[in-house]
């Protein structure tokens, strides 16, 4: 007896039966899954059981392996309460009987303390047990199981690919089953279910391939089980105005998901890496028809069979969409005109200042009308705000984490909150910078000065929506309805406190408060002022870690390009 | 103007040094905006490893700069970052002092003209002043060292940073009216690319106007010039290859740098017009269209030599910008070089009429570039139709803006010539229009 996991399960021989003992399929699964939820329930107090994996794994036939891992987070992550993570993945190849190991599938349940996900773990390793007795598999299947969830996954994705992008220490793997064509994240936590929750959103607003939701979805019809999106169920009615709002509402979740950046499942990570993959969540809704764990194995066991007849990746259908249920869907060609709609008006406000400038001033008075020479001050009278405002984007990323220590010496704040309010504070110090910097221009030329200054504000901030409308459309989309119109009208002619208002109220960071708001109302979960205002902090926080765990872009690009092009228009309503 | 110029330099030594100590440094050296099969450090960096190990450093089709690259490295591959500085350094001195003396003869050519009376009564808000052009040598320097363009590919240490270089130095040599430097950098920038080729035809036109042999193909002077440049081109163009030869020991230089960048075997992605056509190309015309697309290069000094032979400068200006586009490994480095010369045509901003328009569309591209290649490459999302949507705009955009200024040249010539309010016989306003 090694390992203090043995000495806990006093029924652990009923576990290694041998393959070829002629077990009903549907019996079986639901006794392995029974028991081993029951066990790892147990284990899942202390950690993963990291050699029981092993050993149940080599039992099944499959080549298991193991990773370790550890990373220390910038910050310690108040959700999820962890600072220093150390862990360890565990996965087992089962290599295809007759096929080269070239091409692979993933199933993997993310083991988390307590009982968030213990059903996952027991169906994965029933259903290892089953497809080893199969003989149609023409790729190798890995079965992963990773702790930690997002980190470890990276870690294990990380080592699978040899790269490493977020400096995260791994062991190198010692096993791979070749380039991995799909795959499905599972997260069951409890053994009855009434619906299956499909999760596409992926890290930077990746959505897997629109084939991979279809083919979840018609499957799911075909077995008979109930298949959400965002939590919602299908409605029937399109026509009526509660069955088009329900849709509305299904969309802007997705929306608000895909714009946050962060991968809301397991299945995240793999999107970058060209791996068309899905998070499958299990619901128990209470509702009254059942389904019990024998159909989700079924299910997923349709599912693999599906993806091991692939051919070629899943390329055909669309990357870019958005469902507002699960067999509706909005592609790029219908969401893509509204924005360029918006960036128009961007482009038409700067042909104009264009046309401003280039028109000479109403009332010279010799005829001579010197153009080079105009310009050369006002380019410097330019590069002034440019410069500033990038210096304090640059400074609202890399303050928060370097002066954490700084910030918990004086103030009685936790380490967490240091990093977020530092962030809040910095970003409220740049609304006073104009105030300043027209004290080190002396500003000749003025009424010149703001156009040319608006001119280069409207183009960047039409370049900068247009690179992140491609990658995020979501993302952009937002800000670009939140900062066009104001980028539009802003002056330093209009009323200055009432516009000052309105563009403190649209900039990015105001717009990520009401976004928390209006994602709990879509929700059908609304909360409280306090609760969501440290739900906003959160919200940073994560936003923060997120880049360092895992890349995520959309906390560098708000610090370092869309605040600072919000602090040029800023610039522009102060300019005196 | 030293000091400034001293202050310029250093700023631009201290963005480049900033840069290289960064984390940025390595993610731009593998961008192909900036890097290409025949200037990327790593080859060379192979081909130095290749040259220690006895073998010959063109031996698997990795390394595809000249030799004399190789020997330079060979010595200096401790300090390359430093080597780079300094030819971009060189590059931005050597424009500097080159617009100076040109801007120098341009105000003296036009005094003799005003004083001749060769210039319409009205046109005189088209002449310029020294005051105005005091501050051009200068921005020249500063439009090309800050560039992004240039920081980006010093920073990725391509060896374009070298080919700018030898070009600039030999326009700094032809200005100044030295004829044999001029030939040996002339021959120094076809022996490492072929396409400076086509800078003799202005070269020459310079230096017989300079030298005041009348540009006449029945005169004899002319032809003798022609003859002791060529020969003097030819002689090191000579020297250098056969320098080449004995400093290797073999000819495999030959193909695998020339025939390189005629043949275009490597169909890497970059900002040219040439992968994406070749790469869907059947074999049977891929001859055709290789000879067509090379031709094309070469094909315009001609047409625009006749139209420019008063003003070789711009023509040198025209040529470089023909060869950036058009060439089979186009880099940001080489765009660069002819982005330098805009402000020497400043004065012409009245005249142009799509600034706005391709200011806008270059911006937007180079944004795209990165965004695009990610979503083909990383994401899966894109293919090579974007990549190439946008490598296609961007040459447009190019296209667009040197025929701008090529239109604006010429107007203002016209106007210079015939006044600049223009009346049709019967009095009314009329319009220029190019055609």
């Amino acid at each position: 007896m090694t390992g203090s996991q043995e000495i806990r399960a006093p029924d652990l021989s009923l576990l290694t039966i041998q393959q070829d003992s002629q077990y009903d399929f549907l019996f079986y699964l639901n006794f392995i899954c029974s028991q081993s939820a029951s066990l790892i329930k147990i284990f899942l107090c202390s950690g993963m059981p990291v050699d029981w994996l092993v050993k149940t794994m080599q039992a099944r036939g499959l080549e298991v392996f193991t990773q370790t891992f550890s990373r220390t987070l910038p910050f310690p992550d108040e959700n999820k309460e962890r600072y220093m993570v150390k862990g360890t993945n565990v996965y087992g190849i089962l290599r295809a009987p007759r096929a080269p190991r070239t091409e692979a599938l993933v199933l993997s349940a993310p083991c988390t303390q307590g009982d968030h996900n213990n059903q996952a773990v027991g169906l994965l390793l029933g259903l290892a047990q089953y497809f080893r007795n199969q003989i149609y598999w023409a790729k190798d299947i890995i079965f992963l199981i990773n702790e930690h969830d997002l980190i470890g996954m990276q870690a294990w994705l990380e080592g699978y690919h040899h790269t490493n992008t977020t400096g995260m220490d791994w062991s190198p793997l010692q096993g791979r089953g070749g380039s991995i064509q799909a795959a499905l994240s599972l997260e069951l936590s409890s053994d009855v279910i009434t619906s299956m929750d499909l999760v596409l959103e992926g890290l930077n607003g990746q959505l897997p391939n629109l084939d991979l939701a279809n083919l979840f979805y018609a499957f799911c019809q075909k077995i008979g089980v109930l298949c959400t999106i965002q939590g919602k169920l299908q409605r029937n009615d399109w026509d009526s105005v509660s069955g088009y709002s329900h849709s509305v509402q299904t969309m802007m979740l997705m929306v608000m998901k895909q714009a946050s950046g962060r991968p809301w499942g397991d299945h995240g990570l793999f999107l970058r890496y060209h791996i068309e993959a899905a998070t499958i969540k299990g619901i128990n809704s209470f509702r009254q028809y059942k389904t019990d764990t024998n159909t989700i194995g079924r299910l997923l066991e349709g599912m693999y069979r599906k993806l091991n007849n692939l051919l070629e990746r899943l390329h055909q259908s669309y990357f870019f969409y958005l469902m507002p249920s699960l067999s509706h869907f909005v592609s790029i060609g219908y969401y893509m005109p509204a924005f360029g709609l918006l960036a128009v008006i961007l482009l038409l406000r700067a042909l104009d200042l264009w046309v401003q400038l280039a028109s000479p001033p109403p009332g010279t008075e010799d005829g001579v009308v010197d153009t080079e020479q105009m310009w050369s001050p006002d380019v410097l009278s330019v590069l002034t705000p440019l410069v500033i405002s990038h210096l304090t984007g640059v400074a609202l990323y890399y303050l928060p984490i370097h002066f954490q220590k700084m910030a918990l010496e004086h103030f009685p704040v936790s380490d967490t909150e240091a990093v977020v309010l530092t962030a809040i504070a910095v970003y409220t110090a740049g609304l006073a910078l104009p105030h300043n910097t027209h004290r080190f221009v002396s500003g000749e030329g003025t009424e010149h000065g703001w156009r040319v200054l608006k001119l280069v504000a409207v183009l960047y901030l039409a370049v900068l929506l247009g690179c992140t409308a491609l990658i995020n459309f979501s993302l952009g989309f937002i800000l670009a309805l939140t900062l066009v119109p104001v980028a539009a009208f802003v002056t330093p002619h209009v009323p200055k406190v009432p516009s000052a208002f309105v563009l403190v109220i649209l900039s990015p960071a105001c717009t990520l408060l009401f976004s928390v708001f209006f994602f709990q109302e879509l929700q059908e979960v609304p909360i409280s002022f306090q609760d969501g205002w440290v739900l906003y902090l959160s919200v940073i926080s994560q936003g923060i870690l997120d880049h360092s765990l895992y890349g995520s872009l959309v906390y560098p690009l708000i610090a370092l390009l869309v605040y600072p092009c919000w602090l040029l228009f800023w610039n522009i309503l102060f300019w005196e | 103007m030293a000091a400034p110029l001293t202050l310029l330099l250093i700023l631009a030594v201290t963005i480049r040094a900033a840069l290289y100590r960064s984390s940025l440094a390595d993610l731009i050296a593998e961008r192909v905006e900036v890097v290409s099969p025949l200037t990327a450090w790593k080859r060379v960096v192979e081909g130095l490893a290749l040259l220690d190990l006895g073998v010959s450093p063109y031996a698997g089709d990795v390394f595809h700069e000249t030799p004399l690259i190789i020997y330079l490295f060979h010595f200096l591959v401790d300090y390359a970052e430093i080597t780079f500085m300094l030819a971009d350094v060189i590059t931005a001195v050597a424009l500097y002092l080159a617009v100076k003396d040109y801007n120098k003869q341009v105000f003296r050519k036009q005094k003799y003209a005003l004083e001749a009376e060769r210039y319409p009564l009205d046109c005189l808000e088209l002449i310029r002043s020294p005051k105005e052009m005091y501050y051009i040598p200068l921005k020249v320097a500063m439009f090309y060292l800050l560039n992004p363009f240039t920081i980006l590919s010093c920073v990725a240490k391509s060896t374009c940073g070298l080919n700018n270089a030898v070009i600039a130095l030999f326009i700094l040599t032809t200005i100044k009216g030295n004829v044999l430097l001029s030939a040996i950098f002339l021959s120094l920038a076809t022996y490492q690319s072929i396409y400076p080729l086509t800078l003799c035809a202005p070269a020459l036109l310079y230096l017989t106007q300079r030298q005041y042999i009348p540009v006449n193909f029945r005169r004899f002077s002319f032809w003798w010039f022609v003859a002791q440049y060529a020969f003097m081109y030819l002689g090191s163009l000579f020297v250098m290859i056969c320098l080449s030869f004995f400093l290797l020991g073999s000819w495999d230089y030959l193909p695998s740098v020339y025939g390189f960048i005629l043949s275009v075997p490597d169909l890497t992605p970059n900002i040219g017009l040439f992968w994406y056509f070749f790469a869907e190309m059947f074999e049977h015309f891929r001859l055709f269209f290789l000879c067509v697309f090379q031709i094309n290069i070469f094909f315009y000094t001609i047409p625009l030599s006749i139209k420019l032979k008063e003003h070789p400068v711009f023509l040198i200006f025209m040529q470089l910008a023909v060869i950036s586009i058009f060439k089979s490994y186009p880099t940001v480095g080489d765009i660069a070089l002819y982005l330098a010369f805009l402000p020497v045509w400043s004065h012409l901003h009245r005249f142009l009429r799509n600034i706005f328009l391709v200011s806008c569309v270059l911006l937007a591209c180079s944004a795209l570039f990165p965004v695009l290649w990610h979503l083909w490459i990383y994401a899966g999302s894109a293919n090579s139709n974007f990549y190439y949507a946008i490598t296609l705009l961007f040459n447009v955009a190019q296209i667009l803006l040197v025929s701008d200024y090529f239109y604006a040249f010429l107007r203002r010539e016209h106007h210079l010539s015939y006044g600049l309010y223009l009346k049709r016989k019967d009095g009314s306003e009329a319009t220029l229009v190019l055609k």
